[in-house]
């Protein structure tokens, strides 16, 4: 089975480019075992998510300190 | 003629430019993001100049400074897309190599054991609320920091995808790498930024 290792790097891999079919059956089988991963997978669209956000740095003046 | 774009203190908007302390701000924003982008100071503050003067120009357009910001940024993101396609050659890489790859199997082996899997205590959390968390600026100074903490290989890179979104060809294309050097650096650069943020800033929240 396919390691940590190489699925986060495909987890990552994922935003860039489309995986390859073996590839997208050798994540699925691992993440499906792999709650780490699968976490792991979820944090690297929040990344993406808040990197556009902190570009558009969306009424960052206006909402202040109150989290 | 210079002088008529200043003179808006008659409309509402026009006392966002009034307002020096956001000004300055967002001045300071853009620039730090641009001079990270294009790693050349001359050009960076070009950029922001043009970027203000088109906000100026266009100040009637806004009424509220998340507006104007969204906006001017959305200017700058342009220019400096521009800067990095005519400056291909920019880029010197032996100032790039430095430092990069230095701690990448440290690392490794810090999240990993040996045959492979995650470290029992570095496993990924799940980040609760990130809608509500990302909204504070705590979490921005965070963020900054975790950025500025990556070499600078590797926060170039993943600004350009993340924050230019530029696509691969594009970037390997401005920055001379193969597709697969950028993919192992978007990966690495990811790694450590959400090992920063886990442990600067999720870790934190879950334990309230």
């Amino acid at each position: 089975m396919m390691k940590c290792t190489q699925a986060t790097q495909l987890l990552s891999e994922k935003l860039d480019r489309p995986l390859s079919n073996k590839e997208k059956m050798n994540l699925g089988i691992h993440t499906a075992m792999c709650p780490a991963c699968r976490q792991f997978g979820k944090q690297m669209l929040s990344l993406r998510d808040i990197s556009q956000r902190y570009v558009k740095q969306s009424d960052r003046e206006e909402r202040g300190d109150n989290t | 003629m210079t002088q008529a774009l200043f003179r808006s203190d008659k409309q509402p908007s026009g006392q966002l430019f009034h307002n020096n302390e956001f000004m300055n701000d967002l001045r300071l924003q853009m620039l730090k993001f641009a001079i990270l982008q294009v790693r050349n100071e001359a050009l960076a503050e070009d950029a922001v100049q043009d970027a203000m003067l088109s906000a100026y120009q266009n100040i009637d357009r806004f009424n509220r400074q998340a507006a104007l910001k969204t906006w001017v940024f959305a200017i700058l993101k342009n220019k400096l897309i521009d800067i990095l396609r005519k400056e291909k050659r920019y880029t010197n890489a032996s100032i790039l190599e430095e430092g990069a790859s230095l701690n990448d199997e440290a690392l490794i082996d810090h999240l990993f054991t040996e045959n492979g899997h995650w470290q029992k205590d570095e496993r990924p959390q799940k980040w609760y609320e990130p809608d509500h968390g990302v909204e504070s600026k705590h979490f921005w100074r965070i963020f900054d920091t975790c950025l500025e903490a990556l070499p600078a290989k590797y926060s170039r890179f993943f600004m350009m995808r993340e924050f230019l979104e530029l696509d691969t060809n594009e970037i390997c294309d401005n920055e001379e790498v193969t597709v697969s050097n950028l993919n192992t650096t978007l990966f690495r650069a990811r790694l450590r930024l959400r090992e920063c943020l886990e442990d600067n800033w999720f870790q934190g929240e879950n334990n309230t």
